[in-house]
């Protein structure tokens, strides 16, 4: 369970998400939608702790955030980051390993991290590219890496930006496919996620902001719809409906 | 995994055997395999092995493995393999504090010991300076900890040039000589006054392992992964100040040890800090003592300073490395 009360995050004299209240029930794929700088990525960061809110309160799994040590909440919740680089040689499998540093005791991982790490990798399909360095991996191949390493974390929360960013369809369904088993497990998802589509055939809950508002909460359902999508995004949409009945949007040619 | 603790144990084995070679060779040869009867039977050879040669070894081991170990990590806490234990500013302030000593104190109650006390002093006060400016509301800033490194490094600079100026002759020979790196002048004093500092720096790098190889994903990256990053800079950098504080108090400026170690540890065993960081411990001071054995056979019956050494050997291998592995080193 992840609660917002009231929650806002200023910077430089300039709001960047306000007055953001959320209940967030485990075992929900949560995806949080809007505009760029519409403030997805800052909401994300304040759920994870990186970012402390200028106003109100997040509480995770009951406890407030802050009352957290900084491997403890690493064990609760993993952040997949938009951006991600490696400045030094470390191979693809290091790099997941490294989703086990919360559970380090000691220098050494045991068996069984190891055991989570390779069974990770196998999860994203990236099993065969385990031993090669990851800076020399494509961009869909090391994004698969990191969800991995995520994984290896094995927290209740998952907070990705963007996990299907520089992936091709099929990784995309893979990877939120994923999501979902992980899900069924009890665990909480919430992405930040362009593509509507996606979002919709995937979503169990959707936060639509704007500015760093909420404009709309809710199933994909309600909250796709012409009028509302409009008002986000300033351009008008086709609303059609994919053969497995879930909303399908098609942004209108001739705005500009 | 089995390579790294191979690599690991090679050098363990191959350190004794460097001394070993160090003190054999010299003006008054030795052969490496009758030390330990010599040192034994206290017979022909006895003073200079326990008066010259081996405080010198050991100050050269001390050294080579502080700077080699803070190099390393330095460029992980910068991410960034072409950092060097300079960055911080402490080699610059060390400089700084020993060209004032030598052109502006000098002699005086401290004697001998006034030197290394100027140069570890201001080489802490520099970094302190340095680690100050780039924080802010209990953050450090890690480009502006470069940058603000930089700055102050060649502020250091000038001030040492401006030295360089006022001394006078005889000053200005100590001040060069000094500022070029060497372990002429070592004693046994020296060595245990140098080897705590080392035991206590070398333990506090060699914690910080697990966590710098967390970092080399990102400070944010890092975080979520439950690395406390603002004590893991602080450590980091107060270990490196101390460390390279003590080196270049000890040994005056030697460059090139603790860029080139970690290299050639990442290269031939990849880039976990849990073997890169003992690893450069060892490297490190193989290296500094095959160098300083080289600067004192090699133009006899004159020394070359040892930072001219690793600078002439140091400065053509690593171009050498950049261009023959040039992916490896910096992906």
């Amino acid at each position: 369970m992840i609660e917002l009360e009231q929650v806002g995050y200023r910077i430089n004299g300039k709001w960047l998400v306000r007055d953001i209240n959320l209940s967030i029930k485990n075992g929900l794929l949560w995806g949080f939608v809007g505009p760029n700088g519409a403030g997805k990525s800052t909401l994300l960061r304040l759920i994870s702790g990186e970012l402390i809110p200028t106003t109100g309160e997040i509480r995770l799994f009951g406890k407030p955030i802050n009352s957290y040590e900084p491997k403890e909440l690493a064990r609760l919740r993993a952040y997949l980051q938009q951006k991600r680089d490696v400045n030094f040689p470390f191979t693809a499998f290091e790099v997941v390993l490294f989703g086990r540093y919360p559970y380090l005791n000691g220098t050494k991982e045991t068996a069984s991290d190891i055991a989570i790490a390779d069974k990770a990798l196998r999860h994203v399909e990236a099993e065969m590219f385990s031993e090669r360095l990851y800076g020399t991996l494509s961009g869909g191949e090391s994004s698969r890496v990191d969800v991995a390493r995520i994984l290896a974390q094995t927290p209740g929360l998952l907070l990705l930006d963007e996990p299907t960013n520089h992936l091709d369809p099929r990784h995309q369904v893979q990877i939120l496919n994923l999501c979902k088993k992980i899900c069924d497990q009890g665990k909480t998802v919430i992405t930040a996620i362009h593509d509507l589509n996606l979002a919709s055939m995937y979503a169990d809950q959707l936060l639509m902001l704007k500015n760093g508002v909420s404009v709309a909460c809710g199933s994909p359902k309600s909250v796709l719809t012409q009028n509302m999508l409009t008002d986000t995004y300033d351009i008008s949409f086709n609303i059609l409906t994919h053969p497995n009945g879930f909303p399908c949007v098609m942004p209108n040619l001739n705005h500009f | 995994m089995q390579k790294r603790i191979k690599i690991l144990l090679i050098l363990i084995i191959l350190l004794p055997l460097s001394i070993c070679v160090a003190a054999g060779v010299g003006a008054y040869q030795i052969l490496p395999w009758k030390i330990p009867k010599i040192l034994f039977t206290q017979e022909d050879g006895f003073a200079v092995l326990v008066y010259v040669r081996f405080p010198r070894i050991i100050l050269a081991a001390l050294v080579g493995a502080m700077l080699a170990i803070s190099g390393t990590t330095l460029q992980g806490i910068f991410r960034n393999p072409l950092a060097d234990p300079g960055l911080i500013g402490v080699t610059a302030g060390a400089g700084l504090g020993a060209s004032l000593w030598i052109v502006l104190i000098g002699g005086g109650v401290l004697g001998i010991w006034g030197l290394p006390i100027a140069a570890f002093g201001c080489g802490m006060l520099v970094t302190i300076g340095v680690w100050k400016i780039s924080e802010s509301g209990g953050k450090v800033h890690t480009v502006t900890l470069l940058l603000a490194g930089i700055a102050l490094n060649s502020l250091a600079g000038a001030c040492i040039g401006l030295m360089t100026f006022l001394a006078d002759d005889e000053q200005l020979r100590s001040l060069t000589f000094w500022l070029l790196g060497g372990f002429g002048g070592s004693t046994w004093s020296v060595v245990f006054v140098t080897l705590p500092v080392t035991i206590v720096g070398v333990f506090l790098l060699l914690q910080q392992a697990s966590a710098l190889n967390a970092l080399s994903l990102g400070e944010s990256e890092a975080y979520h992964l439950g690395v406390p990053t603002e004590s893991l800079k602080r450590w980091s950098v107060f270990g490196v100040a101390l460390t390279v504080g003590a080196a270049v108090a000890a040994a005056g400026g030697i460059g090139f040890v603790g860029l080139v170690v970690p290299h050639l540890l990442r290269l031939i065993g990849g880039a976990d800090h849990r073997f890169v960081l003992p690893g450069s411990v060892l490297g490190g001071a193989i290296l500094l003592i095959l160098a300083d054995l080289f600067s004192r056979i090699v133009v006899v019956p004159a020394e070359l300073p040892v930072g001219v050494v690793t600078a002439l050997i140091g400065g053509p291998f690593f171009l050498w490395l950049l261009i023959r592995f040039k992916r490896e080193v910096f992906l």
